[in-house]
């Protein structure tokens, strides 16, 4: 049953992503990719790691893909002249190229890891718990640094953001 | 099912570069590196499930805690990138990358 909605998930993970970077209009681009970051939070909870699913829902999908769809139509980006399909064949066949060859190397190295399938979830992997217990414990100064990187852009957005200074 | 994620992420991550790469628009290039990171993500959550699949789950959940950060540097390297976005619209009224160009030799 993973297995199948691995395949699933995966597949529409990686179709939405083509989609994202292939669509004209950046609207569209936009919207494919809240798709593929739902189907990439589905992988996540196959993989027994429920919080970061949650946060990724809430944050990503939520908060980081608003604020693009927002921006989007601040600029009012309606004139999609920008990527015009058959200008710059070559820089684009050079990008698939591209891509091609570090697929191939990723997948001749990954193909010599002969691991053993993996064992059972333990319990309270993944949750909530689990995550805040490290991050308030071990990794207390990391977790506050966050903080004051968020608190810094926040500054640096509204600054450069503003009209007049 | 490890080397499946991990092929997955870099299917993924390969798809973002590329992205990156070949589009002119400069939100869709943020989106891109949006996708780079998502990738990078799935590849630390099936290292982590794998470590705890071994047994050591202690040690596993660390990779949940750095994926943690890594979306909340995505989140504020968003924001502060579309606010550059905005300011550099406002002056030039292009998005195109290859019209702000100020910086090239």
């Amino acid at each position: 049953m993973e297995k199948y909605l691995f395949y699933i998930f995966g597949s529409l993970a990686v179709l939405t992503a083509l989609l994202v970077i292939t669509r004209k209009n950046p609207v569209s681009s936009a919207l494919f990719l809240v798709v593929c970051l739902f189907c990439l939070a589905a992988l996540y909870v196959l993989l027994g790691a429920h919080f970061v699913a949650a946060a990724q829902v809430l944050v990503y999908a939520g908060a980081i893909m608003v604020l693009f769809l927002f921006v989007i139509m601040l600029l009012d980006l309606r004139h999609n002249d920008i990527d015009v399909p058959g200008r710059n064949v070559a820089l684009k066949a050079a990008g698939v190229f591209l891509a091609g060859g570090v697929l191939f190397l990723v997948g001749r190295e990954a193909a010599m890891f002969e691991l053993s399938s993996a064992g059972e979830i333990p319990e309270g992997f993944g949750t909530v718990e689990a995550v805040a217990r490290l991050l308030f414990t071990d990794y207390l100064l990391p977790f506050e640094l966050a903080s004051v990187l968020l608190l810094a852009a926040i500054v640096v957005a509204v600054v450069i953001a503003k009209r007049e200074l | 099912m490890l080397n499946h994620y991990l092929g997955l992420g870099a299917i993924l991550f390969t798809v973002g570069v590329t992205g990156v790469l070949v589009r002119r628009n400069v939100i869709v290039i943020f989106m891109s590196i949006e996708l780079m990171l998502n990738a990078v993500n799935l590849t630390i959550l099936a290292f982590s499930r794998h470590l705890a699949g071994l047994g050591q789950v202690s040690e596993a959940m660390t990779g949940h805690g750095l994926v943690i950060l890594v979306m909340t540097v995505a989140a504020a390297e968003a924001a502060v990138g579309l606010a550059i976005v905005i300011a550099i619209y406002r002056r030039r009224e292009t998005v195109n990358i290859e019209e702000i160009n100020l910086l090239k030799w």
